[in-house]
């Protein structure tokens, strides 16, 4: 009898305990609401964006910075989220993020579910190989080559697509084929050029990894937001078109992607579409 | 949802599942037998060398031991089964599940052993029989049959753990088709649905199974 009442007080305070903790959760949500904006971007991608410590670095971030800069928002007004491929879509239409800048591809089964603006950068899928290496100039010369790249990922598809019956290793992340490239166990990694040269510039790699610059595909990378908000659609164009104009574009690739002697391929930089 | 089974060939994912499985269930058995005799055998060298490869093997993570095949194993040490790059993580895949999962295999068995009266074990010493016929004759059979809900435990967990071969196998597997899935058509709860299904359909009937059989062959005393 006795435990049962201690059972049912501990019941009473745990229940108190997380109604409390709900109602304060609430009010700052409110809060921060008002004037904040919640932007989401990869945590894992070198060059593009990255998550160390408590710095965010990466192009996708200067480019969300920047674009958070003209609407109105400062820097210690962003919170970053983290948005993996496969959540971007469900990030945006439940409002968790105001805007995903996370090398979100604009396609049309995406423009379903969510708007985009931009693009703000046009990438391609390329091959990064050891600099020594010069047998490898495009998808053309894999034969009997060792390839790599994520499990499911669209680069795995297309390069399948590409060069049937290529020798691929899926694995579940990019740093694992980098690291075997380094080793010399793989001869290629293939996705989209910015990712690569991200990985080529980080400093534990420098000098030992190129991108070999010959894209064969195109991945428009925009700006994701909530479906139909033309309003913040156009704001955002216009502040992808001004930091096209000012130059500050070109220092924001440069910095983050320019280290691995990586150039940006045809169609850059680009125009972006009128928001519908 | 009848997009992506047209889209896509998720029967083929799933019985690149059911092969992992299969191959897999037999390595663990087998080499599970192996280790567990090792563990109540009368050599103390042995009993140690069993209960090493349990402790080490169980605690470590099944996802570790999938990319340590291919990074350490194949890469580093140049252990490869083929020079094809699926065929050789399929078969890495099927060696890490068996050895895996032999740390639980040979639990389950050595459970087994210890529900036989230790009278028996005795009495078959004493008409003569060695350690290994008696083992065969009569301690493993009876064993066994004590064994089968947790060893049937063991193959339900080994089934769903073949999804951690994704990291290695890629999308010939049914998780990597989902990867695959979700990656062109984004995320969605009836694709999710449609995967936990079929992970039911190979694990709900062999869970009735086990209950049913685990009571009929199990021997009384």
């Amino acid at each position: 009898m006795k435990s049962t009442r201690i059972g049912l007080v501990a019941t009473a305070a745990a229940l108190a305990l997380t109604a409390s903790a709900c109602g304060s959760d609430d009010s700052g949500d409110g809060g921060s609401g008002g004037d904040g904006i919640k932007i989401g971007i990869k945590f894992d991608q070198p060059g593009l964006g990255l998550k160390q410590g408590n710095d965010y670095t990466g192009m996708d971030v200067d480019v969300a910075t920047y674009v958070a800069g003209e609407l109105g928002h400062d820097e210690s007004d962003i919170e970053w989220v983290q948005a993996p491929s496969s959540q971007r879509e469900t990030l945006i239409s439940t409002g968790q993020v105001d805007l995903v800048v996370a090398t979100y591809s604009i396609t049309d089964e995406r423009k379903e579910s969510v708007s985009f603006a931009g693009p703000y950068f046009v990438a391609g899928q390329d091959l990064l190989v050891r600099s020594d290496d010069d047998s490898i100039t495009g998808p053309d010369s894999l034969e009997g080559k060792k390839l790599c790249s994520v499990t499911g990922s669209t680069s795995a598809q297309n390069v399948s697509e590409e060069v049937p019956g290529v020798n691929l290793q899926e694995f579940g992340t990019y740093s694992e084929c980098v690291a075997a490239l380094v080793s010399g166990a793989i001869d290629a990694l293939t996705t989209d050029d910015t990712i690569l040269a991200g990985y080529a510039a980080q400093d534990q790699y420098e000098g030992k990894l190129k991108v070999v610059g010959a894209p064969f595909s195109e991945e428009r990378y925009g700006i994701g937001l909530k479906k139909g908000d033309t309003e913040l659609c156009q704001q955002v164009t216009d502040a992808i078109t001004k930091m096209i104009d000012d130059g500050d574009w070109q220092t924001i690739v440069d910095d983050n992607l320019g280290p691995a002697g990586y150039e940006p391929p045809a169609g850059n930089p680009p125009t972006p579409d009128a928001c519908s | 949802m009848v997009d992506i089974l047209r889209n896509y060939d998720v029967i083929g994912a799933f019985w690149v599942t059911i092969q992992l499985s299969a191959l897999s269930a037999v390595g663990a058995l087998v080499l599970g037998t192996v280790v567990a005799v090792f563990r109540v055998s009368p050599v103390g060298v042995l009993r140690l060398l069993g209960s090493l490869y349990v402790n080490i093997v169980r605690n470590t993570p099944l996802t570790l031991l999938m990319v340590f095949s291919i990074l350490g194993l194949t890469y580093i040490l140049h252990l490869p089964f083929s020079e094809s790059a699926s065929r050789n993580a399929y078969w890495w895949a099927v060696v890490m599940l068996s050895v895996y999962h032999a740390a639980f295999v040979c639990e389950a068995v050595r459970s087994g052993v210890n529900t036989i009266p230790a009278g028996q074990a005795e009495a078959a010493r004493s008409i003569g029989l060695t350690f290994g016929q008696s083992m065969r004759e009569v301690l493993l059979p009876q064993a066994f049959r004590g064994a089968i809900a947790p060893l049937g435990s063991t193959l339900i967990a080994l089934i769903k753990n073949t999804t951690v071969a994704a990291v290695i196998l890629g999308t010939a597997e049914s998780a990597g088709t989902l990867a695959e899935v979700t990656e062109n058509e984004g995320a969605s709860l009836p694709t999710f649905l449609l995967f936990a299904l079929g992970f039911v359909i190979l694990t709900l009937p062999l869970g009735i199974a086990i209950t049913h059989y685990s009571r009929r062959l199990a021997v009384q005393r």
